[in-house]
């Protein structure tokens, strides 16, 4: 969102006309950690996408695959809406995820 | 703008205010019965059992759905309508903040009633001054035609473009809920001209999706609250437009603040509600003895009218203001505090001291000469230099 309404802009009891505007707000910024994924790591099973609250994870091509790699993709994290919460590092089988202090 | 047509008739003041919702021809009642609201909501509930009002008649199982009911009625362009008092307004209280916070014009009568605990089912104001910062606009009726009429006034403000916020109508408990008066009922088509059911709040529309209640993130509460806040101070100017029409359409004028023989008086009462109507008659009994006291009644509570209060007090020599409710260890009367508020802050040199006293709790009479009495010591504390931040009277020691 650029610039929010000032008081005699705001529509009547804070109501939002346009549905579903809530794609607009970044609320990647609440973030204190990132979750850093070890690409040769991820098998793409999908377990950190299920789970995670925010609908953050999200499927890469990957950079440098290995001869090994089944998956020709990887999970890593969309950073305009992950608040940093931790539960795709937590529950990621292969232990692929680390989460990272942000700094700026 | 031709002149109302009224009936004369006899009615039980909470039948007069089911007479003015049913004139309205309001779309959605949602109650709970409590003592003594009851006959406003038994009245309605005839009447759309009757077909007399088309109306839906929603019972539900508690206050608080009552006022969410009406606030999802009004969410849809819908004229809503409720009554309550004492812990049935204490339980809605929450759903009090978003119905004006939402900004929906839903009107409600409050017959004051005291709270509880010990129980009481008489009538104070602790009730409403529990939720005095609700938000909405308030007014006092002091008698039944007032009533009824402030009923087909709120719906008017309330629903104005320029304000769009839920007003109440306090009556007190029994001493006029459950009075019969003589009271004048205007024809249906006059309350409707004055009062034509205006939908200016913004609506729920399957074709048009709108997300109302949502949350209100820091960058947005203060603002929201600053146009509410805005909105419920400029409805004073919309009050007074209302209450000027009224009295040109209706023949009765109202004003926010009203003056009984206040002029050039050294000591000035201030009332609100019902028992305004003894104070009266305390200062005529005191003019005829030479005494010079008068009286201001408040009517509108909400917005408080602080230039109104200035204008009025600042000539007279002391204020003593009777609440009917208390602020525990706080300001004592919530009246009183406002008006000491509105008076503090002026350039005039002088300012009259205010005696804030508290009294007629739970329906305990509160007689002309008790007010006599009080006057005597309000001119006793003034020639002695005494101003206690507040008194409860008539206590037994």
């Amino acid at each position: 969102m650029s610039r929010f309404p000032s008081w005699k802009e705001l529509p009547l009891g804070a109501t939002i006309l346009d549905a579903g505007n809530a794609v607009e707000y970044e609320t990647g910024q609440w973030r204190s950690e990132r979750p850093v994924t070890d690409e040769t790591k991820c098998v793409a099973c999908g377990v950190c996408w299920a789970l995670c609250p925010d609908n953050s994870r999200v499927m890469y091509k990957r950079k440098n695959p290995s001869p090994q790699a089944l998956t020709d993709f990887y999970y890593d994290f969309n950073a305009f809406y992950c608040k940093g919460c931790g539960i795709c590092a937590q529950e990621c089988p292969m232990g692929a995820i680390t989460m990272v202090p942000e700094e700026r | 703008m031709t002149k109302a047509r009224h009936k004369r008739v006899a009615l039980e003041v909470s039948l007069a205010i089911s007479e003015a919702v049913k004139l309205l021809d309001v779309d959605v009642i949602s109650a709970y019965p409590i003592t003594p609201q009851t006959h406003i909501v038994e009245g309605l509930a005839e009447m759309v059992n009757n077909g007399e009002l088309d109306a839906e008649f929603i019972p539900v199982e508690s206050e608080h759905t009552a006022m969410s009911a009406c606030v999802g009625a009004a969410a849809v362009g819908a004229r809503a309508f409720t009554a309550t008092n004492s812990q049935g307004l204490a339980l809605m209280s929450e759903i009090l903040y978003i119905a004006s916070g939402l900004r929906l014009p839903i009107v409600m009568v409050v017959v004051n009633r005291s709270l509880s605990a010990p129980l009481s089912i008489w009538g104070d104001h602790s009730d409403i001054m529990a939720n005095r910062d609700i938000g909405w606009i308030q007014f006092f009726a002091e008698n039944g035609q007032e009533a009824l009429d402030l009923v087909v006034i709120a719906y008017r403000v309330a629903e104005d473009e320029r304000v769009v916020l839920p007003a109440v109508i306090n009556i007190d408990g029994f001493t006029l809920s459950h009075v019969i008066e003589p009271v004048l009922v205007p024809d249906q088509r006059s309350v409707l001209e004055f009062a034509p059911h205006r939908v200016h709040q913004i609506t729920m529309d399957p074709d048009e999706p709108v997300m109302m209640g949502p949350v209100g993130i820091p960058e947005i509460y203060t603002e929201a609250k600053k146009a509410q806040n805005v909105a419920l101070v400029s409805s004073r100017a919309v009050i007074d437009e209302a209450f000027d029409e009224f009295g040109k359409v209706f023949g009765r004028r109202y004003r926010a603040v009203e003056s009984y023989r206040a002029d050039g008086a050294e000591i000035v009462l201030v009332t609100m509600g019902g028992i305004s109507e003894t104070a009266m008659t305390a200062v005529d009994r005191m003019r005829r003895r030479g005494q010079k006291v008068g009286l201001i009644r408040l009517r509108v509570w909400r917005p408080f009218p602080f230039e109104d209060i200035r204008d009025a007090l600042l000539e007279a020599r002391a204020v003593a203001v009777l609440d009917r409710a208390l602020s525990f260890g706080g300001c004592g009367g919530p009246v009183a505090s406002e008006i000491r508020s509105a008076l503090y802050n002026t350039k005039a040199k002088r300012k009259p001291p205010v005696y804030s006293f508290i009294g007629a709790l739970s329906g305990r009479d509160f007689t002309s000469d008790e007010f006599a009495r009080l006057v005597d010591r309000v001119r006793d504390y003034a020639r002695r230099g005494i101003l206690p931040e507040y008194e409860m009277v008539g206590v037994r020691e």
